[in-house]
């Protein structure tokens, strides 16, 4: 029997649950944009989304599908310039969630977005870090999505984009960033959240059906694994329906033909 | 300020082996000064933006670039620039060499830059490989506390490009919408190229819009459309469809310089380009 959802749905479900009304959120394209704009439309509908291209406080009614569509200004509460984004919005202090993915993470939730392998002679040349750096330094605690596999979850990173608990045991408060880093990973499987001594992030949760041993397969280095791993609900009818017409009416509005005045 | 035509402007203001910036973080980004160094074969460019985009994916592709400074290489919400890949994964059409940074130290750079300051500072790149990579990120001590704080040097492009909603016969500028860096890089650039969608008689803008006076300004061109395929907020919406379609054209070399030499190389301007490339035009009448 095969699942009524994809691998995003359940992780884009699962994400959008741990966010709160009234939480002010930075967000990111794809996944966690996805995961923000459903919270809003179903628990959370005072949650408060930035994306990096100024919009503070915005309300799409499709998702966008850059960081800057007109769509996020039109929408917003404030449109502010980049750099006072990063600096007064996020290095001031006022982000409770920044949303971020990557290609590459290890056992303490640092993330690689930028190479895979040599950075002079890159195997695969990624994106890069884009706002990363200082989202995982200066929001109060970060969120990441990522599917699992033991490609993306390595022993190590082929380059460090941004960082989560570095080396582990108190490392990262003795660096200077300011937030409390990544309080949870969201995976295609299951979720994963540090460990109050070491940092080490280790298994708190599986999806319906999946096993701590599938996990376990899934991830390139020896997992550690909670004492209770809790199954996570699967998405409801409702969480479905609203996510499935976000994407429709997205679909709908990206095909559409532009005119230009010239 | 000279009003001109993007094509006298752009041979006029852009020197072979400059350091040009073309800002625009989604929005208002100019395709069309893009389009038209291609057009004018500019080469040896060492591009500055924090976005790469579409624009230097096609000029990268086209060979104008030796260096690229940037924050953020893909296609926003699509993937990869596989011109920019081909580029440092393989050295087509020509070696680049990167200058990385991220978004916060970008912007920090730019805004010493306009500044007239030697450097940026921000609490930046806090246990990354991007210091590690790039000579440039560096700390200093902050005299006050003792902190150790990252620093940027600032950037001064030879000429900064940007395009934007209006111009007045003066040539005052005025932008609005989604900043991203624009205000800064403008600032922060040795000349100034602007483009707009119109000539206005007075500009449409609010006490604190942004408006650029006609005295920091070198040259404007009037360029209707010239963000496309990105947007001008009040104007026309980005063109999500063909961001996703570049994602095509541009995998594949042969196929990334047959769509060049078609759209780009054979065109004689901005207004033949979203003609050849079938964009409707709004004021011609014409049914989508």
């Amino acid at each position: 029997m095969t699942a009524p959802w994809n691998p995003d749905e359940l992780m884009t479900v699962a994400a959008a649950r741990l966010l709160w009304d009234r939480c002010v959120c930075f967000v990111g394209i794809g996944l966690p944009s996805a995961a923000a704009n459903l919270a809003r439309r179903t628990h959370a509908p005072n949650i408060v989304l930035i994306y990096e291209s100024g919009t503070v406080g915005t309300r799409p009614d499709v998702l966008p599908l850059s960081i800057g569509d007109g769509e996020l200004a039109d929408t917003a509460t404030a449109v502010v310039p980049l750099p006072e984004v990063f600096a007064y919005w996020l290095q001031g202090g006022r982000i409770d969630v920044g949303f971020l993915g990557a290609a590459q993470i290890d056992r303490f939730g640092n993330l690689n977005s930028t190479v895979i392998g040599d950075y002079a002679r890159p195997r695969t040349r990624l994106p890069g870090a884009g706002g990363a750096p200082e989202i995982a330094a200066h929001a109060r605690q970060t969120f990441i999505v990522l599917k699992q596999t033991p490609r993306a979850f390595v022993p190590r990173l082929d380059f460090c984009s941004s960082a989560g608990f570095m080396e582990g045991h108190g490392s990262r408060t003795r660096s200077g960033a300011v937030g409390a880093g990544p309080q949870v990973v969201i995976t295609d499987l299951g979720m994963l959240r540090p460990a109050p001594d070491t940092e080490e992030l280790q298994l708190v949760g599986c999806f319906e059906g999946v096993s701590v041993a599938r996990v376990e397969q899934a991830t390139g280095w020896p997992l550690k694994v909670a004492d209770h791993v809790e199954v996570i609900a699967p998405p409801t009818e409702e969480e479905l329906r609203i996510l499935r017409d976000l994407h429709a009416r997205t679909r709908a509005a990206h095909g559409s033909r532009i005119r230009v005045p010239y | 300020m000279n009003l001109m035509g993007l094509a006298d402007a752009v041979a006029g203001l852009v020197r072979d082996g400059q350091m040009i910036a073309m800002e625009g973080f989604t929005h208002l980004i100019p395709f069309a000064a893009g389009h038209e160094i291609i057009r004018q074969r500019k080469t040896d460019l060492h591009l500055v933006r924090m976005t790469p985009d579409i624009i230097y994916d096609q000029m990268i592709g086209a060979g104008c670039a030796r260096a690229l400074t940037f924050s953020w290489g893909g296609n926003p919400g699509v993937g990869s620039l596989h011109r920019l890949r081909d580029a440092v994964e393989r050295q087509w059409p020509r070696p680049i060499a990167i200058v990385e940074h991220s978004h916060a130290g970008m912007a920090a750079s730019y805004t010493a830059g306009a500044s007239n300051l030697p450097f940026g500072v921000l609490r930046g790149y806090i246990g990354t490989d991007l210091a590690r990579v790039n000579p440039q990120v560096k700390a200093v001590t902050c005299p006050y506390t003792g902190e150790s704080i990252a620093t940027v040097p600032a950037l001064r492009p030879d000429l900064t490009i940007i395009h934007a909603q209006q111009a007045d016969r003066a040539g005052n500028v005025l932008l609005r919408g989604i900043l991203g860096v624009q205000k800064e890089a403008a600032m922060a650039g040795r000349q100034l190229l602007v483009t707009v969608e119109e000539i206005v008689d007075r500009l449409d803008a609010p006490v604190n819009a942004v408006v650029l006076p006609d005295w920091v300004v070198t040259a404007i061109a009037c360029v209707p459309g010239g963000a496309y395929p990105s947007y001008a907020q009040g104007y026309y919406a980005r063109d999500n469809a063909f961001y996703l379609a570049w994602d095509e054209i541009s995998r594949d070399r042969e196929h990334f310089g047959r769509w060049m030499d078609e759209h780009v190389l054979g065109t004689n301007g901005h207004a033949a380009f979203l003609r050849s490339v079938g964009v409707p035009s709004s004021r011609n009448g014409e049914e989508v």
